[in-house]
């Protein structure tokens, strides 16, 4: 649906690329709105024990009852009641793209995903709307006892290991949306990587929201033993509906002694899509935990990926990026916790806005009491692209020791006339000059991800720059 | 282009910067196979002229015409006229962070490739060599290519990355804007060399300049002096001595006379 403008609309690209539907009827619908009812229904369906039912139950109290936050974005909009919490698209879960219907399995194709899979991942799960519809993971780490599994088939398959530590990073009453994904939660990804398993090529999961009014509350939950490493990256679209569909997602992390865990996400949701997300990571000794999240796209997002450094050594890295264009808010960052001594954190925020969008850097440093020879850098760059856009930094520190270094870096520009000329008189029009200078803005980022990735990355961020010039 | 059409062509040029006149009827022509070299006092309008021939959106014509192989090119983007064959080595060239020189240089060549009728981007090992050759040309080390544009480049550096690129490119008319300023005298031969070896029958060269200096290393086949927005006099190379000898003074007591 090219039209013959001059101008495009705003993600023009995202519509054709990301922004169909498809029009498939699914296995299973639940009524809009949520309730007990539905809480029941939806643990039912899943066929889950008593204590599961409990938790949610225990969980929707807990939501029903927290206020909606008043700091960050408009959440105010949000109408609870008109949204289906839960869709199953399918009876069952492919074990090879072949079982998978074909109108789902075109959409991933046409997002690439088996073609990835193939190429450079050791493993792929695929969700659709509420269900997983495909998950696999390469033979050779599942010899290692790798686990990699949609969440809901952990619980069934591994009930002790989910138990022991499920909710334990975040409990249903940490706040609002993280209660709500407690209470209707379904698929996401659970893995286990045993001691000293080194899974050399990423784990993905891709995250489709299909039908309007959607919800979408996947529940992640990774577990690093010691020594070991992985790399998980999720990527996320939906299409372009006129009312607002919801994500909520809860991602708890426990990276244990010496092992270390990267966690990368390419939001790239329609602007119709609230994006209120719950992340938090704990590391123990020597651990290194990585949030690498990158935030395209979404009407509203609203996530601080955190690190809890629970013991000596345990270090945290924050790589966040915020791209808000018109009609987006971007209220992204990170928080880094140093609950023991000799942990280090370094946090590296880059936001940019353009055409009236918010985009901005929300974070927290917090070094706890007896926490000493804790260092830590925050360095937040925010590029506005034009005179409408806006940029919010809002650094927030606690810090109740004295021996602890702790730095901040904050700088704000606008993309430069000079900057756009110079790579104009070399013969590159204006919207790919501007695409340049903004993925040069981010490249201290894009160069700490997979080729891949990166290269999807900066076609991404040129797609965004579509139609902002002329 | 009809033969007999010259290749840069400036009309009674008068170009305005915020409001205030800084060009006021400038006529000039360069023919590919010429080096001019424009000499001129400080705020006679030498770099308003570079970024107005390349349009710079701050640069406004008020009056008067540019044409390239022809065609009127007033009311071009600077990206059309850079694909069509013009080049300006920046006075100040800008740092780009993040963006290296040869994946800049590349999207560029392919802009520059396309407008030339050749679709397909070079092979990426031929634009290596390419890009390999050419930095050897400017005694520049290979590991350049993988450094920010212009990004903690010293002086000499960025004025070397700007023929590098004028080089990988190869424009029909290259104007260079006070190229030898802030070169010591090895950079400014490194600098010098690199132009001459480019120079030929398929390049025209618009030489801007403060001082006599570089044209000790690069000869021109015309000088023209500008003083406040238009050419009052022209000569061939010996004027530039002359006005090495006799300062700018002399050219305005010789208009005034």
């Amino acid at each position: 649906m090219k039209e013959n403008t001059d101008t495009l609309d705003i993600r023009e690209g995202y519509r054709e690329k990301f922004g169909f539907h498809d029009d498939i009827a699914p296995v299973f619908k639940s009524r809009r709105g949520l309730d007990q009812d539905v809480v029941r229904e939806i643990s039912a369906m899943k066929k889950e024990p008593e204590w599961m039912l409990a938790f949610r139950l225990k969980a929707l109290e807990h939501f029903e009852r927290k206020p909606l936050p008043t700091w960050g974005g408009n959440v105010a909009e949000i109408d609870f009641q008109n949204i289906f919490y839960y869709l199953k698209p399918t009876d069952e879960q492919g074990k090879s793209w072949d079982d998978v219907p074909a109108d789902i399995k075109r959409t991933f194709d046409k997002l690439g995903i088996p073609e990835a899979e193939q190429k450079f991942l050791s493993g792929v799960g695929a969700q659709y709307d509420s269900e997983t519809v495909y998950h696999k993971i390469k033979e050779d780490l599942a010899n290692k006892g790798v686990i990699f599994l949609d969440t809901g088939s952990a619980l069934e398959q591994h009930p002790e290991l989910f138990r022991q530590y499920f909710g334990t990073i975040i409990p249903p009453s940490d706040n609002k949306f993280a209660a709500l994904n407690s209470a209707v939660w379904s698929g996401g990804s659970f893995i286990y990587v045993p001691k000293g398993v080194k899974v050399d090529l990423p784990l993905q999961a891709y995250f489709r929201i299909n039908a309007q009014n959607m919800g979408q509350f996947e529940r992640t939950l990774i577990i690093v033993d010691e020594g070991a490493y992985v790399h998980y990256v999720e990527g996320c679209t939906a299409p372009i509906y006129a009312s607002d569909s919801l994500h909520s997602a809860v991602v708890e992390i426990i990276v244990k002694k010496g092992a270390r865990c990267r966690y990368t996400t390419i939001q790239n949701w329609s602007n119709n899509v609230y994006n209120l997300v719950t992340k938090r990571a704990a590391a123990y000794q020597d651990a290194t935990m990585e949030w690498v999240d990158a935030n395209l796209g979404s009407k509203l997002t609203m996530k601080y990926p955190s690190v809890y450094m629970m013991e000596p050594g345990a270090h945290a890295e924050i790589l966040s990026i915020a791209f808000a264009g018109k009609g987006q808010h971007q209220d992204a960052g990170g928080k880094v916790v140093h609950v023991a001594s000799n942990t280090t954190s370094n946090v590296v925020s880059k936001s940019i806005s353009k055409d009236g969008g918010r985009a901005g850097y929300r974070g927290l440093v917090k070094v706890a009491k007896g926490a000493v020879d804790c260092k830590s850098t925050v360095r937040c760059d925010a590029l506005l692209l034009d005179e409408d856009s806006r940029s919010d930094t809002y650094p927030y520190m606690e810090i109740e020791e004295d021996r602890v270094s702790v730095g901040h870096e904050a700088t704000v520009s606008k993309i430069g006339d000079e900057q756009l000329f110079y790579l104009m008189s070399r013969g590159i029009p204006e919207a790919e000059a501007a695409g340049m200078i903004v993925s040069g803005f981010i490249e201290p980022i894009t160069k700490e991800l997979p080729m891949e990735y990166a290269v999807e990355m900066n076609r991404l961020i040129q797609l965004q720059m579509e139609g902002s010039v002329g | 282009m009809e033969s007999g059409t010259p290749t840069l062509q400036i009309e009674n040029l008068h170009v305005a910067v915020e409001g205030k006149a800084i060009l006021k009827g400038l006529n000039l022509t360069v023919e590919k196979g010429q080096i001019h070299a424009i000499m001129g006092p400080n705020g006679s309008g030498k770099s308003t002229l570079a970024n107005a021939l390349l349009g710079h959106p701050k640069y406004e014509v008020t009056q008067g015409t540019i044409r390239f192989k022809g065609d009127d090119i007033g009311e071009w983007s600077a990206d059309e006229r850079a694909r069509r064959g013009l080049f300006l080595a920046f006075q100040y060239p800008t740092a780009i962070p993040g963006v290296s020189v040869a994946n800049f240089l590349r999207m560029a060549l392919q802009a520059r490739r396309k407008e030339l009728g050749l679709e397909k981007p070079l092979p990426p090992k031929e634009f290596r060599a390419l890009m390999k050759e050419k930095m050897a040309l400017l005694q520049m080390d290979d590991s350049f290519a993988g450094r920010y544009i212009n990004d903690g480049f010293s002086g000499g550096e960025k004025k070397r990355a700007e023929i590098l690129q004028m080089a990988v490119l190869k424009p029909e008319i290259a104007v260079l804007d006070e190229t030898d300023s802030g070169l010591d005298i090895d950079a400014l031969r490194i600098v010098a060399e690199g132009v001459n070896a480019l120079s030929g029958p398929e390049l025209g060269v618009l030489l801007i300049t403060h001082y006599q200096r570089i044209l000790n290393y690069i000869k021109p086949d015309f000088v023209h002096v500008l003083v406040d927005g238009r050419i009052v006099k022209s000569g061939g190379a010996e004027l530039a001595h002359e006005l090495e000898a006799q300062g700018y003074d002399w050219v305005r007591d010789t208009q005034a006379a």
